[in-house]
C-alpha cells in the first residue's frame, strides 16, 4: 500500500498528496499525521492537494475530519491548491469544509500559518536545532 | 418493376434537359436572391440531386427516403443543402422548394414518352419520394437554425460573465441578467479557473445588475463563494440594492457569512485593504494643475 510522506519544517508539517487517494491510503495517512503531530509537537499542518483531480465525499470528509483532529491537538490546518474542478464538485456535494482553511498555493499557506501561529511562543526553538 | 426502369431511363436520357428546366425556375423563383447563391453552386447540387434520385429510381427501391438505409446519401446531400441555405438566410419555404421544383420538369419529360398508366404509376412513387425527401428538408433547415440558436445561447452565455482583474489579487466578477444554474455553472468555472490564473486572494461578486434575487440565485451565489473560499479566496457580493436586501430577508436566506457591500466601490476599498494597500489622496502641491475641460 501506499504511504503519503509528511514532510517537517521548523513547526509545521507538510503532506503533499501526489497520488490518486483510495479510502484505506487516506485513514492511514490520517493516522499518521496525527501520531506525528503529536510525536513533533507541530503547530500546524499545511496540506497541498494540488496534483488531485479527483476529490470524493469520503476523501472531502477525511480532510475535513483530519482537520478537527489537528485542532484537538493544537495545530492548525490549511489545505492548499485545491484545482477548481475540485471545489465545485465539493461544493455540489455539500461538502463545504467548514473549520478547515485554505490558500491558494504553498506559498500562501506557509504565510498563513505563520501569521497564525506567530503569537505562540516557540517552546522548541531548541529541540527544532537538534 | 418494367416500369421503373423505364422512368430511370426516360429520365437519364433527359437529364440535361431537366436539370436546365429545373435550375431555370429556381432562379425564377429565387430572383430577389441571386446573390446569395453563386450560379454554378445551384446547377451543382440540382445534378448531384439529380443523379442520386435517378440512382435510386433504377435500383427500384420502394423504402422510405427518410428512415432507410439505401437512401442514406440522398439524406445527406439534402440535409448539406438545408443546412447551408439556412446558415445563408434562406426561408423554409425556398429551401424546401429546391426539392419541390423538380417535379414540374420531370413530369413534363415523363408526360411526352410515357403512356398513361405508366405515367400515373410514375408519377405517384416520385410525388412519394420528394414529398418525402421535401419534407426532410425542412426538418433539417429547422435543425440547422437550432444548431446557430444554440452555439449562439453559449455564445452569449461566455460574453455575460468576464472575470476582469481590478488591481494584482483583485478579481471582480460583474453579473449581469438573470442567474439560472447553467450560468451559475459557468460564472463558477471561469471565476475559479481566473484566481489560479492570477493567485488573487479576494474577489468581488458584483449583482447590481442581476434583477432579481430568489432562493434559487442566492443558493448559487453562496455555492459560488464556498468554492471559491475551498480554494482559499474570499468572496465580497456587492452591488446589493435595497429591494434585493429585502427579498433575501424575507425568503430567511442565511447569507450571513458572506460579507456584503452595497457598493462595488465600498467592496473595493475592502479588498484593497485585505491586500495591505491603503488608498492616499495627493498632497495639494504636488497634484496635477487641472485643465480648463475638467
Amino acid at each position: 500500500m501506499e504511504r503519503i510522506p509528511i514532510l517537517k519544517m521548523g513547526r509545521f508539517l507538510l503532506v503533499s498528496i501526489q497520488v490518486d487517494m483510495d479510502d484505506r491510503t487516506a485513514m492511514s495517512l490520517q493516522d499518521d499525521l496525527t501520531a506525528r503531530i503529536v510525536k513533533d509537537r507541530a503547530k500546524g499542518v499545511l496540506i497541498d492537494i494540488s496534483s488531485l483531480d479527483v476529490v470524493d465525499s469520503f476523501i472531502g470528509r477525511m480532510l475535513a475530519n483530519t482537520a478537527a483532529m489537528a485542532h484537538i491537538l493544537d495545530a492548525e490546518t490549511i489545505v492548499v491548491g485545491m484545482q477548481p474542478s475540485v471545489a465545485i464538485t465539493l461544493v455540489e456535494l455539500g461538502l463545504s469544509l467548514k473549520g478547515v482553511r485554505s490558500a491558494l498555493n504553498v506559498e500562501r499557506g506557509m504565510e498563513l500559518l505563520r501569521t497564525i501561529v506567530q503569537d505562540d511562543p516557540e517552546p522548541d526553538a531548541l529541540d527544532d536545532q537538534e | 418493376m418494367a416500369d421503373q426502369s423505364r422512368t430511370g431511363e426516360v429520365l437519364r436520357r433527359h437529364e440535361q434537359e431537366v436539370v436546365a428546366a429545373w435550375v431555370r425556375m429556381q432562379e425564377q423563383n429565387l430572383s430577389l436572391r441571386n446573390n446569395l447563391l453563386k450560379a454554378g453552386e445551384l446547377e451543382e447540387q440540382c445534378r448531384s440531386f439529380l443523379r442520386l434520385l435517378l440512382t435510386m429510381i433504377e435500383a427500384g427501391s420502394a423504402e422510405d427516403p427518410v428512415t432507410s438505409q439505401s437512401w442514406t446519401p440522398m439524406r445527406e446531400l439534402v440535409s448539406d443543402i438545408s443546412r447551408s441555405r439556412a446558415r445563408q438566410g434562406f426561408t423554409p419555404t425556398e429551401t424546401a422548394m429546391f426539392v419541390f421544383s423538380l417535379k414540374q420538369p420531370v413530369f413534363d419529360v415523363l408526360r411526352r414518352e410515357l403512356s398513361s398508366e405508366e405515367l400515373a404509376d410514375a408519377v405517384w412513387r416520385l410525388t412519394l419520394a420528394l414529398d418525402a425527401l421535401g419534407l426532410y428538408t425542412t426538418e433539417t433547415y429547422q435543425k440547422g437554425r437550432e444548431e446557430i440558436i444554440n452555439r449562439q445561447q453559449q455564445e452569449l452565455l461566455e460574453l455575460s460573465t468576464p472575470v476582469v482583474q481590478l488591481w494584482r489579487g483583485v478579481l471582480a466578477l460583474p453579473l449581469i441578467g438573470t442567474l439560472d444554474s447553467a450560468r451559475t455553472q459557468v460564472v463558477m468555472e471561469s471565476l475559479l479557473q481566473a484566481i489560479v490564473d492570477t493567485g488573487s486572494a479576494i474577489a468581488i461578486i458584483d449583482i447590481t445588475g442581476v434583477p432579481v434575487v430568489d432562493t434559487l440565485v442566492a443558493q448559487h451565489l453562496l455555492k459560488t463563494v464556498a468554492a471559491a473560499r475551498l480554494m482559499g479566496a474570499d468572496c465580497i457580493i456587492s452591488g446589493i440594492r435595497p429591494q434585493i436586501a429585502q427579498t433575501i430577508v424575507h425568503l430567511g436566506v442565511e447569507i450571513n457569512d458572506v460579507l456584503t457591500k452595497a457598493t462595488l466601490a465600498d467592496a473595493f476599498a475592502i479588498a484593497l485593504s485585505r491586500v495591505g494597500l491603503t488608498v492616499a489622496r495627493k498632497p495639494a502641491g504636488a497634484a496635477r494643475p487641472q485643465t480648463a475641460a475638467e
